[in-house]
């Protein structure tokens, strides 16, 4: 499939600010599933570095602004070529040894009821089955519902919530995978709307679980589903935040209020 | 027994030949005198922090010994090859487990151990830092048995500190006792920031035009090593910076001063990988510099040490240093480790447990001389408290045998007596690797204590290296 991405971010502040520094993850991976035919990052008025690849295959970039400026934004336009690997993360080149990821970290710290639900798929399932019945867990624990959790919401939160977003669920999941030792990481990436018009949230977010023999597999517990050809996959990390595709600061501007706006497009093209 | 230094029953030693007479002819009141007057020297030029992780209160004054202790030329050779011989193993390990883990793949060290270790830095994996140094400044911390016996205590590869004691402690022996100087020949130890400048240098990023700006970065003024920290960019010749003094822009990172901004090549950091880049490590942290870490990773500067460095140096992969030699040098290791059973395995935990009594226990991240156990020096009650503790928690332990540190002769309130010592030298890693003749010896002042930490009750004393 041939996904057309339009992805804007824009920082706004009620008073000028200086120094500002972002690092951004957001151009799609490179494996088998996944070509780009051609992507543009932009920042107006920002100066890029020279960007460079890092172990986990991601590329990655640090824009700077000395400012002062009043806006950041972030514009990205590509168009990718994706095919269905059925979730298995083929061909991608990377050098982190996957037990690396069964760190755990606030955002995927287990507690009690994790640490449950994690025991109920039985011992004796094949790495790759258990992946399978932990994600098909997490959709049914907890409900795909806008609104009620935030960007720093835990995975034992939203358990205990029952409810959540993407950004939940692939938390949730992490933490399952690696209780029971199978290294997990949360990728972020785009999803284009089905064909029947369901609506999707189009920066999207999953885990992979590492299966031996097979590598990295995505698992959407969202979507009830492994990633295909409608994914556009960008980065990886332990976490949401190790994950994310910007990261910025702002130097020495006390107080000031900051406003988020986000627009994304991801929609399939005539090749 | 334990081997003292300077006597060899009542003989005295090679070392400490040109020293005896200097010691007997000195009348207890020009000594206390001259105690007096180093203590009072100290806290003039205000030395007065603990060594690295040492705890303590920062402004107490670490007691000053006024006998050297001493180290004729070919104990020292040896020393030196062996302690060269380990940073070179040690950098080549840091290589090899941020790139292919070609020593974990050959079942050498258990995977565990690096990839789950909490100093193991993800954000660095494939990365190859100028001349593949990873850690440039390496304090190897060793203890003497015997007249050929040394052992290797602990490696610091992070950022050790002390060696402005060893600077010092020279400098205030110089100028108390030019005597001493005049009829002995003692190799020279100043030329060490020098040395560490020129050695930082070699490590500049390819993109670096001219001579590589070198700065000191430190947390501020409210660390305990701050003094160590200025010292050194003093005696260097470089900027001593805070993070706000730094910031990136495109693909380097500059310093601000009154000049307008100056591009800086080799940062030497006196700050903990969790705080110098809000952006790839902790996000609360106001002492780093945003972005340094894709300046870095992308060539445009040096971070000295490198990020991830303390892989190396954590008392579980301490056990696999003589392996490392082996491994990557295809050498027998000069230098011995210490015996260590490490808790997570089954038959050393049934060792420790049946022997607490005989042995050292220390936490595997623990530093400073605190949760840890010397079996022969604790009460019945006490190690019955640690055993509880190791039970909780196995792995996070290891146990050794209580050495028998050698003793060197040290200014008591009684005279002259045997306390036992350590010895911290510092080696360079760039592109040749040094060692200045000397280092940080380190004392336990009290009576039959084995503990130098400054925080327990330990001194330092200047450390002499003969000249031939």
């Amino acid at each position: 499939m041939r996904l057309k991405i339009t992805h804007q971010t824009v920082y706004r502040y009620d008073a000028p600010v200086g120094f500002v520094v972002q690092s951004l993850r957001l151009t799609p991976s490179v494996f088998d599933g996944q070509k780009v035919i051609e992507w543009k990052v932009d920042i107006d008025g920002a100066e890029p570095g020279p960007g460079f690849r890092d172990g986990a295959g991601d590329w990655v970039q640090v824009w700077t602004m000395r400012g002062p400026v009043t806006e950041v934004p972030v514009r990205i336009e590509g168009v990718v070529e994706t095919a269905d690997l059925s979730g298995v993360l083929r061909g991608h080149r990377e050098m982190i040894h996957p037990m690396v990821y069964l760190q755990s970290t606030d955002a995927t710290a287990p507690d009690d009821a994790l640490r449950a639900l994690a025991e109920e798929p039985e011992a004796d399932l094949s790495p790759l089955d258990l992946a399978h019945a932990l994600s098909a867990r997490v959709s049914e624990v907890i409900a795909y519902r806008p609104g009620v959790t935030h960007l720093n919401t835990t995975a034992a939160e939203a358990l205990s919530l029952g409810e959540g977003v993407c950004q939940d669920h692939a938390h949730a999941l992490i933490a399952l995978a690696r209780l029971r030792g199978l290294p997990a990481r949360y990728v972020s990436g785009y999803l284009s709307a089905d064909a029947d018009g369901a609506e999707h949230e189009a920066a999207h977010a999953w885990a992979e679980i590492h299966v031996d023999g097979l590598g990295w597999v995505g698992f959407d517990a969202a979507n009830r589903c492994c990633p295909d050809d409608r994914y556009v996959r960008t980065g990886s990390g332990l976490d949401a935040r190790d994950a994310a595709p910007i990261r910025g600061v702002r130097a020495s501007t006390g107080m000031r209020a900051e406003e988020l706006d986000v627009t994304v497009a991801v929609e399939p093209v005539a090749p | 027994m334990y081997y003292n230094e300077m006597l060899d029953g009542t003989k005295v030693r090679e070392a400490y030949a040109g020293l005896s007479d200097w010691v007997d002819q000195m009348p207890a009141e020009i000594r206390q005198m001259k105690q007096a007057e180093a203590e009072a020297l100290f806290r003039r030029i205000g030395i007065t922090f603990a060594v690295y992780g040492e705890g303590g209160d920062p402004d107490r004054l670490i007691p000053f010994d006024m006998m050297p202790r001493i180290f004729t030329q070919s104990e020292w050779r040896r020393l030196e090859r062996g302690i060269k011989q380990r940073a070179r193993a040690l950098n080549a390990f840091l290589r090899d487990v941020y790139g292919r883990g070609e020593i974990v793949r050959a079942g050498r060290i258990p995977a565990r151990l690096v990839y789950q270790n909490d100093a193991y830095e993800k954000a660095v994996v494939g990365f190859v830092p100028p001349r593949g140094v990873y850690s440039h400044i390496i304090g190897i911390d060793l203890v003497r048995t015997g007249r050929d016996e040394f052992f290797v205590l602990e490696d610091n590869c992070r950022t050790p500190s002390g060696v402005s004691y060893m600077l010092e402690n020279r400098e205030i022996m110089m100028r108390m006792f030019p005597e001493l100087f005049r009829g002995n020949r003692i190799e020279p130890v100043d030329g060490y920031p020098d040395l560490l400048r020129r050695t930082l240098e070699t490590v500049a990023p390819a993109k670096c035009q001219g001579r590589p700006r070198v700065v000191i970065l430190t947390p501020g003024h409210f660390n305990s090593a701050y003094y160590e920290h200025s010292f050194l960019a003093n005696l260097m010749g470089v900027e001593l910076v805070e993070g706000a003094d730094l910031f990136v822009e495109g693909e380097f990172v500059y310093m601000r001063t009154t000049e307008g901004p100056k591009r800086v090549d080799v940062i030497y950091r006196r700050l903990d990988d969790a705080f110098i880049d809000p952006l790839t490590f902790r996000r609360d942290s106001m002492l780093g510099v945003p972005g340094l870490m894709d300046v870095y990773r992308s060539g445009g500067v040096s971070i000295c040490s490198a990020p991830g460095a303390g892989v190396a140096d954590d008392k579980a992969i301490y056990t696999f240093v003589p392996e490392m030699v082996r491994f990557y040098l295809g050498e027998e290791p000069i230098l011995k480790n210490v015996d260590t059973w490490t808790l997570w395995k089954d038959d050393d935990f049934k060792y420790v447990m049946d022997n607490l009594g005989d042995l050292v226990v220390k936490e595997v991240h623990g530093s400073g001389g605190y949760g840890m156990l010397v079996g022969p020096r604790s009460t019945k009650a006490e190690i019955e408290e640690f055993r509880q503790r190791i039970k909780a928690n196995p792995s996070n332990y290891i146990a050794q045998p209580t050495l028998s540190l050698s003793t060197c002769p040290t200014f008591v309130n009684e005279g002259v007596a045997p306390r036992h010592v350590d010895l911290r030298p510092f080696c360079l890693c760039g592109e040749r690797i040094e060692l200045v003749p000397g280092g940080l010896t380190r004392v336990a002042l009290k009576e039959g204590s084995l503990v130098v930490n400054s925080s327990q009750g330990g001194g330092v004393k200047d450390t002499w290296v003969l000249s031939e």
